[in-house]
């Protein structure tokens, strides 16, 4: 297969060198700590959320997928999230998901698929080799982060269950542990948080099925133990802490197709000239850019399915994307 | 209780004003420790827009105060109160043409006509400024009968305030807040109705204090 080419970043958002090379060695230590100043937390566990140190995933760096734009502060990658399950306030997953149980973990695969069956996660952390990829997220909500997952691509799972020829669609269903997920009594989605791809986005070589992060294993907030990473659709078609994933010929309605059908499409690729009917999408604030608070930062543009265009454009070739947003 | 006098409402006043500077000590507060979430433009862009509100509420609750208690002079707090709600709009308008529009006229303008949400909020903004710009006594005086006719503008502020923060909120389906905020100025406004009537029944000594 031909081997990915990466759009050329601005130089102003290129990480020189040499301190991305003290970044891996801090990586390799295991001992890289947000600009924040938080101290490190020896012995740290994957169900401490508020720990600063998750276990180790050892990956080995895939520069095809290596975007050399500043990465994003951990903390902030750690601290900001909409995971809805844990409440609505971003700094909700932080506080909370730390309560969610990731051992025992299965994901259950059916549908049109020759072999179905429930996969234990060591099974999965085992079924392919891990990369690290620096990816770009840019949430629906107007900001986005650079963050290196670790991973591999989610076909190397797929093509593991044989898809039928019948496989059009991929859902992603998120866990319900209505003990620990406060945000579950809350009417915002209709539960469980289901998301869903095309097979060929599914299979598409950048699609990751992600397991950690910042060199570590997910953190609960991050969508552990297992998640997808989509990095040129909005964030929210990233499904996290996922149970299930239901290969189907009908395109599923995901929950926020659910919940907002004229705001929310199935596809949800990051695209500057089709604005949210609530806010433009033409641009975005990437966190943590600038010094002073980045108060004096200016939003930058966004692009076409998030820079990725040269590799997924050709999947949509033909399609209106105003229509199918 | 008894009947406080102006002068002892007046000697509150500068601790009323520092109470209204408390959110904005805050945000200097929390920049100072780093606390501004990892997003700060949007954390204080939502914070002084729930500041404008919630001393906008205040503002409103001066005049039920002042009949439920039979407290003519708490009056003389009721301009403090609404030139904070006006200074906390004030930012939320600055963040949004800085941090979201980059202080170009024609994206504000854009923006504006384009987007309900803000043709709202622009507008409730509007008439805040028409009523800052008109709260001195000389402008009192100068507008003699027409100031109070203007003033009342307040009351289609305030549920331009909860239609912004409502359409907000649609976005996500998320409406608890803004609920809780609509059912306090409902009832904020539905006492200008029945006022009156409420305290003929449940304060039947209690004469009416004045018209507002």
């Amino acid at each position: 297969m031909k081997r990915m080419k990466y759009p050329q970043s601005k130089s102003s958002e290129i990480t020189p060198e040499r301190i991305w090379r003290e970044r891996r060695q801090l990586l390799a230590a295991g001992a890289w700590l947000g600009a924040g100043g938080t101290l490190p937390f020896i012995g740290g566990l994957a169900q401490a959320s508020t720990a600063d140190q998750w276990p180790a995933l050892p990956a080995k760096p895939n520069n095809a997928f290596m975007t050399m734009q500043a990465w994003t502060d951990k903390k902030d990658v750690t601290t900001y999230n909409n995971f809805y399950e844990f409440g609505l306030d971003k700094s909700d997953p932080a506080r909370y998901a730390g309560a969610m149980k990731v051992d025992p973990w299965t994901v259950q695969i059916e549908g049109e698929v020759a072999k179905p069956g429930t996969y234990g996660i060591e099974d999965l952390l085992s079924l392919s080799a891990m990369e690290e990829r620096v990816y770009r997220m840019r949430c629906v909500e107007g900001w986005s982060m650079v963050i290196p997952w670790i991973g591999y691509p989610l076909s190397d799972l797929l093509n593991k269950v044989e898809p039928t020829g019948n496989a059009k669609y991929v859902t992603f269903v998120t866990d319900e542990q209505p003990d620990v997920m406060r945000g579950l009594s809350s009417s915002v989605i209709d539960w469980p948080y289901q998301e869903g791809l095309r097979m060929d986005e599914a299979m598409h070589p950048l699609t990751l099925l992600t397991f950690g992060l910042y060199g570590m294993v997910l953190p609960n907030q991050n969508g552990a133990p297992v998640r997808v990473v989509v990095p040129w659709k909005y964030g929210f078609k990233s499904g996290k802490s996922i149970v299930k994933i239901l290969v189907t010929e009908k395109q599923p309605t995901t929950s926020w197709m659910r919940s907002g059908p004229s705001e929310y499409g199935f596809y949800a690729n990051v695209n500057p000239d089709v604005s949210h009917p609530r806010w433009s999408q033409a641009t975005e604030r990437r966190i943590g850019e600038g010094s002073f608070g980045g108060f004096f930062a200016a939003r930058q543009e966004t692009r076409l399915f998030n820079g990725y265009a040269d590799q997924v454009a050709s999947l949509y070739a033909g399609m209106d994307l105003a229509k199918n947003f | 209780m008894p009947r406080l006098t102006a002068a002892q409402v007046d000697r509150v006043k500068p601790a009323l004003f520092l109470l209204g500077l408390l959110p904005f000590v805050r945000w200097v507060w929390l920049g100072w420790q780093d606390e501004l979430t990892a997003n700060p433009m949007e954390f204080l862009t939502r914070s002084s827009g729930t500041w404008a509100l919630i001393c906008l509420m205040v503002t409103l609750l001066v005049s039920p105060c002042r009949e439920w208690f039979n407290q003519p002079a708490l009056i003389r707090s009721r301009r403090l109160f609404g030139l904070f709600a006006f200074f906390y709009a004030a930012l939320h308008a600055l963040a949004w043409a800085w941090w979201d529009q980059g202080f170009g006229l024609s994206a504000m303008w854009q923006d504006i006509l384009d987007r309900p949400f803000i043709t709202v909020g622009a507008s409730a903004f509007l008439v805040l400024l028409a009523l800052a710009l008109t709260s001195s006594g000389w402008a009192m005086r100068k507008l003699g009968k027409r100031w109070k006719w203007l003033h009342r503008f307040i009351y289609l502020a305030a549920p331009l305030v909860i239609l912004h923060y409502w359409w907000h909120k649609e976005g996500k389906n998320d409406f608890q807040e803004v609920t809780i905020y609509g059912i306090l100025v409902a009832l904020l406004l539905l006492w200008r109705l029945v006022g009156p009537r409420v305290m003929a029944r449940l304060r039947p000594g209690i004469k009416k204090v004045s018209a507002n």
